[in-house]
């Protein structure tokens, strides 16, 4: 199948979110759509997929120009998305999402699961995704569910797969075998679209890369060897980006954070981090690399007070705070970007200036007896909205109403203002884009140079590498590997993280 | 890098300044109600027409609903007097909900409240009438905060789901209630039925208009609903209890990261709340009825759930919605007499209200004049 997309315009009021688009999807080929967030990519793909009918321009399908009326439609016509959140039903098994609206059914209208089964184990063997059809999708790691995903799609006999930020949450092993599963649908013939804003992904994936910024194609390149990864980004932010973060040699300080046989449980009584021991010097940045659910969070929850500790010590500055709460290490000067921004780094519908001083509401500053001081909080707030390039109009503005990239600079900008010792970061950047990225990078490397100590945890091995001056591995709970920032080889960390150090 | 300087102070101003409420906000917080109320009473009506009532009583009940609410001095005096205890109790709830609490105990923190105020109020005879009122009114706060605490304490403690300890706690306060009213030295003397005795006079809240005409009933609770609303709006939108409160019922898991003590926050959220009941509570038997007899907390806990939802847990929209049931009930009575139809036609109008309230998008459905077309604000996601 064949889609051209001409001129395609699509406007919410007087804010076009896609300006004059033509675009050339071709049968057994990747076509990679760069762009940074909010540059219009799901805008385009969604008006692709019937959900946004576009203010002008048309689509054009093996020559035949077509409307949609709806996502429906665009089913009907062979165009399937694989969306960045999955869609799918926790305590359902994989057949039965699969065949979820479009449920084969037997002579007395029953459903027929049999039937289901055997079509979900046709798609598997034909494209090689091995998935059971038989398992609750609650049970699946992520990889697998959003191959339950492609069978979803694949299902309802789609030619052209569309998938949004498909990589976002996947580990770095996922990512190998799902652009095999890629290259299979490919090589059966599929259009394949692959959205996303990660240079390194799209030239190893992409066999044509187009490049969308504020609602336009900026760059098309035909042959992804062709470019560089400066050269794409710069394309996609309208600047020259640098990816070495800038910082002074390094020159750590004392010790600041000491934290020695650190055992933390789960709430089953699973051990969570198993007898871990780590320092944090002034003017240092510890990265911990590791694939994500290895005991990371629950490390950062006991650093900073928000979960008890089993066993082992913590000292700040020589004082002992292991039983220290949340309140008593902010004041002691720690600074805290969460792992989940929306869940415990924000308040959405509270506004930027009252996330602005969540965590920082009671001091002497910000309120006086038992008032807040709203005049204050609200003149630091749109300080630190424009210290930290928060993009918004207003500091009364919710906080729901900004985009990911900007709610992760406004957490940065809260704990980063604060005159604080150390930072504990926590996957800063995850799902930012290129401009974004850098700038937090940028500010991380300015509080290590003004001799705070970092603690960074992300599951983002090229981050761990760009920042660090000392990176630890952690395996099932444990410190298994410890690496010199400056020197360290990646493809030697990577197999730290998957435990065969 | 001065002109960089120059340009970021600039910009900061510029992002103080407060954009206009949208208006998706105000058909949210104004239409919708309106919407609710219009459609409730049409319903009503229907629902008297369903119930064999021709249409010329349908049209004289409702005159004499408007009548009995706001058509005359004695009815403006009913329709406060009914406000004050619902527009307490309603602020407890809604300050609740603010701090993540669903709170269904308001019946029983009134009903212990009043016990409290009631006890103040026959004992201490021969103190004067400015210290022995505050006296019985704190007295009602303070049982109904104590009251309320225990769910609170509950929930912080054990992890007991605040909705089902609070219902619990109802029930045990009609058993109690009825317990202490049998109790000598409360029981009114010479009577066998649950009967307390009489306030004082010096613990009675004084009237207002009786230099107008003795019946009207008006009295100074009508001051404490108007103080409580403004120290309520205070507390949550310009101290940092009120902020910690807030952060707590809008992401406690936020709150927590913020170092805010989710426990503490709890109790005293609900210690607040039974506080705002047990004044309501304190309010009816000093203000009101003089003396308290087995229920006579008349199920005003429970429409306060209602006039909380209808007040978007606002403090000034509790204090219109307040009004606005305050009325209903006083016009309901005037509608039983003038028009012999049930009160209970009340009820179903108050409930109807709350359905649609609670279903916003009915209303938008059933009136899409009403509003401008949501379509677009939802697909600019």
């Amino acid at each position: 199948m064949e889609i051209e997309l001409r001129r395609i315009t699509k406007r919410f009021g007087h804010f076009a979110a896609v300006k004059d688009v033509g675009l050339h999807i071709r049968p057994g080929e990747v076509l990679g759509l760069l762009g940074e967030n909010g540059a219009g990519k799901s805008t385009l793909m969604n008006v692709l997929c019937g959900l946004y009918a576009p203010t002008s321009g048309e689509i054009v399908i093996d020559g035949r120009p077509v409307t949609f009326a709806g996502p429906g439609e665009a089913i009907n016509a062979g165009i399937g998305m694989v969306h960045q959140h999955f869609m799918l039903i926790p305590v359902f098994t994989v057949a039965e999402n699969v065949v979820l609206g479009v449920e084969p059914t037997g002579r007395i209208d029953h459903l027929d699961l049999a039937r289901a089964r055997g079509q979900v184990r046709k798609i598997n063997d034909a494209y090689g995704l091995e998935v059971d059809p038989d398992a609750l999708i609650e049970t699946l790691p992520v990889g697998v569910q959003q191959r339950v995903e492609i069978i979803k799609v694949l299902f309802r006999s789609a030619d052209l797969v569309i998938f949004d930020e498909p990589t976002a949450v996947l580990t770095p092993q996922e990512v190998v075998e799902f652009f095999e599963i890629v290259k299979s649908l490919r090589d059966s013939g599929k259009a394949i679209v692959f959205i996303t804003h990660k240079l390194g992904e799209i030239r190893q994936i992409a066999d044509r890369i187009a490049v969308l910024r504020r609602g336009e194609i900026v760059g098309q390149a035909e042959h992804p060897d062709a470019v560089s990864e400066a050269e794409l980004a710069e394309m996609m932010v309208g600047r020259p980006v640098s990816f070495d973060v800038d910082k002074k040699p390094y020159q750590p300080g004392p010790p600041m954070l000491a934290v020695k046989n650190l055992t933390v449980l789960r709430g089953n009584d699973e051990i969570a981090v198993d007898n871990v021991s780590l320092i944090v010097h002034s003017a240092e940045i510890v990265g911990i690399a590791g694939v994500q659910g290895n005991g990371q969070s629950a490390l950062v929850e006991a650093l900073t007070g928000l979960t008890h500790v089993s066993g082992g010590s913590v000292t700040f500055n020589g004082q002992d705070i292991t039983q220290a709460s949340t309140r008593e290490r902010h004041r002691l000067g720690f600074a805290h970007i969460p792992e989940d921004r929306q869940r415990t780094g924000l308040i959405p519908a509270f506004t930027i200036a009252e996330n602005m001083v969540l965590d920082s509401y009671y001091d002497d500053r910000f309120s006086k007896g038992p008032n807040m001081l709203w005049d204050v909080v609200n003149t630091a707030a749109a300080h630190a909205v424009v210290d930290f390039d928060v993009r918004t109009s207003s500091v009364f503005d919710a906080v729901d109403t900004l985009s990911g990239g900007n709610q992760q600079k406004l957490i940065a900008a809260r704990e980063m203002s604060r005159d604080t010792d150390l930072l504990i970061a926590s996957q800063p950047t995850r799902g930012l884009d290129v401009g974004s990225i850098e700038y937090i990078h940028s500010r991380i490397a300015q509080a290590r140079d003004e001799g705070d100590g970092v603690l960074i945890v992300s599951s983002e091995l090229d981050e761990i590498l760009a920042l660090s001056d000392r990176i630890l591995v952690m395996f099932k709970g444990r410190i298994v590997a410890e690496f010199d920032g400056a020197t360290a080889d990646k493809g030697t960390i990577g197999l730290a993280m998957a435990g065969r150090y | 890098m001065n002109n960089a300087q120059e340009s970021t102070v600039g910009l900061s101003e510029a992002l103080l300044r407060r954009a206009a409420p949208s208006r998706a906000a105000l058909e949210d917080l104004v239409v919708v109600p309106i919407f609710a109320v219009v459609v409730a009473l049409v319903l009503g009506a229907a629902a008297m027409l369903a119930t064999n009532v021709d249409l010329a009583t349908v049209g004289r009940s409702y005159v004499a609903l408007l009548n009995g609410s706001v058509g005359s001095v004695n009815a403006i005096s009913e329709t406060l007097t009914a406000a004050v205890p619902l527009t307490l109790a309603g602020l407890g709830i809604a300050l609740g909900f603010r701090a993540g609490m669903f709170n269904i105990g308001a019946e029983g923190q009134l009903l212990i409240g009043g016990m409290a105020a009631v006890i103040a109020g026959f004992s201490f005879a021969g103190l004067p009438a400015i210290v022995h009122v505050p006296l019985v009114l704190l007295a009602g706060a303070l049982a109904g905060g104590l009251y309320a605490a225990i769910a609170g304490w509950l929930r912080a403690a054990t992890g007991a789901h605040e909705v089902i300890s609070t219902i619990m706690l109802n029930l045990i306060s009609y058993r109690l209630v009825d317990y202490l009213l049998r109790l000598d030295f409360i029981q009114r003397e010479g009577r066998s039925d649950p009967i307390s005795q009489s306030v004082l006079e010096s613990a009675e809240l004084p009237r207002l208009l009786i230099w107008l005409d003795p019946n009207l009933r008006l009295h100074a609770g009508v001051f404490l609903m108007i103080a409580a609303v403004i120290v309520i709006n205070w507390l949550l939108f310009k101290t940092r209890l009120g902020f910690e409160f807030r952060a707590s019922g809008e992401n406690p898991d936020a709150a927590r990261y913020a170092g805010m003590k989710a426990g503490l926050i709890i109790v005293l959220a609900m210690g607040l709340a039974g506080a705002l009941a047990g004044l309501a509570g304190a309010n009816q038997v000093s203000g009101v009825l003089g003396r308290a007899s087995p229920g006579f907390s008349a199920g005003i806990g429970f429409d306060a759930i209602a006039v909380a939802l209808l007040g978007r847990s606002h403090p000034w929209g509790v204090l219109l919605a307040g009004l606005l049931f305050g009325a209903l009930e006083a016009g309901g009575r005037q509608m039983q007499v003038e028009a012999g139809v049930s009160i209970d036609l009340i009820g179903i109008i108050q409930a109807l209200i709350i359905v649609f309230i609670a279903a916003p998008l009915l209303v938008r459905t059933l009136f899409p004049w009403g509003f401008r077309k949501a379509e677009r604000a939802e697909r600019e996601e």
